[in-house]
């Protein structure tokens, strides 16, 4: 009975996408095709094939929003392009930047992770506890274990804020730290 | 454009400037020397020198001209640049040394200057990366997503953990400290009676904002006392700890 009640109605393609829309307009975060195929009980591959067509149906109106992966999942958000009107109406400034020697720990962190305050060090030639102070508040990186070395020193990683600051979808999308090699042979 | 009002920095100045992280933080910025290897990198540069066969006596002066410069500015950056120093120091006493005795029979013996230019290399790399990085958040901060709806189940505001509270309650232990205290002699306020204050203003108001709860507070112990009346009535009675942002003001309410 119950499973004759599912199959009666299944939904249109055009349904699917119209829920999935939905559904990542209410979220909070960055919804993953997972959960929302999940929410759905729809198939996990019919939920992605119906994400890539909202996401075309996004670039060619062409509008004022965007359909993006971030983070791991799906999010609407606003084009960049507009971002001088919206400040203007929101009354925000953006927020303050990181400092150099933030920015320099975080990029040790993200393509050495996990990594430690000693390894840090070694690329940087700087001690950096307030960067990486700074970095925790901020919850762009997470304690991630101790090595098993002497002192135990404590393993850090990037986390999910980061991957949404850096507007990446995931690590992999970060270029290869070899790309910026040949920029070093112009010294 | 809006550029006037961010808090920029240029990752090629070469001067010292001061960046504010946050209102009540003052930094300064020693420009590109972040640290000894933007130094080196710097005066490299300056000499226009092959970095695979840096002139390590020329540099080495050049290098100590700027640490006696610098050291009357920041003394904790200096310890990292006096390291180098010494490792440049190191380097060239051995480049002195005629060859022959490290390498008697061995065609290749290590350049002393090996280690210090495949540091100098994956610094710039990591430097490099940082620079997309910046790139990238700058973009990142021109795209906005929509604001959080509210709903009873998503009630994100609940999420206010015992370290917020601590953080909350270090904040004004910080800030007490700094301000001069007439002892005067004074009762002490016992949990009971801290409790009820506590009960009675929630049932009041429904709410309390516990900054403003915590600063009433003379005393270090009363502080202290309070606290863990906050934590005793989140644990028996029926309040929640509220924060409508990550690190903002903790609201208790009545549920």
């Amino acid at each position: 009975m119950d499973l004759e009640n599912e199959k009666k109605q299944p939904r249109s393609v055009s349904e699917i996408v119209s829920i999935v829309e939905a559904l990542i307009f209410v979220a909070d975060e960055p919804i993953s095709v997972k959960l929302l195929a999940e929410v759905l009980d729809e198939d996990r591959e019919i939920v992605k094939a119906a994400v890539e067509e909202l996401s075309s149906q996004y670039e060619q109106r062409g509008g004022g929003l965007q359909l993006r992966e971030i983070a791991g999942g799906w999010q609407i958000s606003t084009r960049t392009e507009y971002h001088a009107e919206i400040r203007a109406f929101l009354k925000t400034r953006p927020s303050a930047k990181l400092s150099l020697a933030a920015l320099e720990t975080l990029s040790v962190i993200a393509y050495k992770q996990p990594a430690t305050v000693p390894e840090i060090l070694e690329i940087r030639g700087v001690q950096s506890a307030s960067a990486i102070k700074t970095l925790l508040d901020k919850r762009l990186i997470v304690a991630k274990g101790r090595k098993e070395t002497v002192g135990r020193p404590m393993l850090y990683g990037t986390s999910k804020e980061f991957l949404l600051q850096f507007g990446l979808k995931d690590l992999s999308e970060l270029p290869s730290i070899e790309d910026f090699e040949d920029l070093t042979q112009g010294i | 454009m809006e550029q006037t009002e961010q808090l920029t920095f240029n990752f090629f100045t070469e001067t010292p400037h001061i960046t504010t992280e946050s209102p009540d933080e003052i930094k300064l910025e020693l420009g590109k020397f972040a640290g000894p290897l933007d130094l080196l990198l710097y005066l490299i540069k300056q000499e226009k020198a092959n970095i695979f066969d840096i002139p390590i006596a020329r540099i080495t002066d050049e290098y100590l001209k700027y640490i006696r410069l610098m050291k009357s500015l920041d003394i904790s950056l200096a310890t990292d640049f006096i390291v180098m120093a010494a490792t440049l120091i190191e380097i060239k006493s051995k480049m002195l040394l005629p060859r022959e005795i490290f390498d008697e029979t061995e065609e290749e013996t290590e350049d002393p200057r090996e280690a210090l230019v495949r540091q100098l290399l994956e610094h710039q790399k990591f430097k490099n990366a940082a620079q997309m990085l910046y790139e990238r958040v700058t973009v990142e901060q021109a795209v906005f997503a929509r604001g959080r709806i509210e709903s009873d189940e998503n009630n994100h505001e609940t999420n206010a953990t015992v370290f917020d509270l601590l953080t909350v309650f270090q904040k004004i232990l910080g800030r007490r400290k700094e301000e001069i205290q007439m002892e005067i002699e004074r009762e002490e306020v016992s949990l009971t009676d801290m409790l009820k204050n506590l009960k009675r203003r929630i049932f009041q108001t429904n709410e309390l904002n516990l900054l403003k709860f915590f600063e009433e507070m003379h005393t270090r112990r009363e502080l202290v006392t309070a606290f863990i009346a906050v934590l005793e009535i989140v644990r028996t009675e029926s309040v929640k700890l509220t924060q409508t942002a990550t690190f903002g003001e903790i609201i208790l309410k009545k549920v």
